[in-house]
């Protein structure tokens, strides 16, 4: 059982760092493309915000900005963004994730964009609930 | 019993290294996927994806459909977790 802390510094500094984080997980997912990074790794990295407010100020803090119920929408919602894609390429008349069809300027450079943006929300969704519920679990 | 499992172990992995025995060595220029795909990519990633980054075109583009599934199977997790360890929809006491 993970008991709430009462260091107030601890939890000062978390949350002073949180944000930080997130927007480091941010630019992790839209420069991976010129640097390294990409999905996967800004959606843990961004999952990782999220646990470090709970490690320091117990599941409340956690729940109130990412509550259980939306969770697994986000998780769905990555993994549909993806495919959403890779179908919106099929409807332009193109094989499944040909990005060269989308009407938008740099489309494939878009287009990958777009799927890592997918990935990182799912990831970031999975890390969060798998804290959440393997804390709640009692 | 013991014996048996150790043997069919080893046996296994007999046959692993083996197998292994017949792969290209670690960077050997004249193995089959340096000496084709490799410098496809390297030479045509810029032209034919728009993107710098040579390790996120092949992720994202040329292997776009692997990464797919590849995402595919964090959601199974997170749809596991939520089968396993998810409680049945009742109201609770709100908390934070």
């Amino acid at each position: 059982m993970i008991h709430q802390q009462d260091s107030v510094i601890v939890r000062t500094i978390s949350r002073f760092l949180v944000p930080f984080i997130q927007c480091f997980g941010l630019y992790v997912i839209m420069h991976g493309h010129s640097s390294p990074g990409g999905g996967f790794q800004g959606g843990v990295i961004l999952g990782a915000s999220f646990i470090l407010l709970g490690v320091a100020g117990g599941l409340g803090e956690v729940k109130l900005r990412f509550p259980t119920k939306l969770l697994m929408v986000f998780v769905s919602l990555g993994v549909l963004i993806y495919g959403g894609i890779g179908f919106l390429c099929l409807l332009l008349g193109a094989n499944f994730l040909n990005y060269g069809v989308l009407p938008i300027s740099l489309p494939r450079y878009m287009g990958m964009f777009g799927i890592e943006l997918g990935v990182g929300i799912t990831v970031m969704a999975v890390m969060v609930s798998l804290y959440e519920y393997l804390v709640d679990f009692d | 019993m013991k014996a048996l499992y150790w043997l069919l172990t080893l046996v296994t992995g007999g046959f692993l290294m083996y197998g292994a025995l017949d792969m290209p060595r670690f960077g050997d220029p004249n193995s089959a996927p340096n000496t084709h795909v490799s410098p496809r990519y390297i030479e045509d990633v810029l032209k034919e994806t728009e993107v710098p980054n040579l390790v996120t075109a092949v992720l994202a583009d040329y292997r776009g459909f692997d990464t797919m599934f590849e995402t595919t199977v964090v959601f199974a997790a997170g749809i596991s977790v939520l089968l396993i360890l998810g409680k049945p929809r009742r109201k609770k006491e709100s908390e934070g």
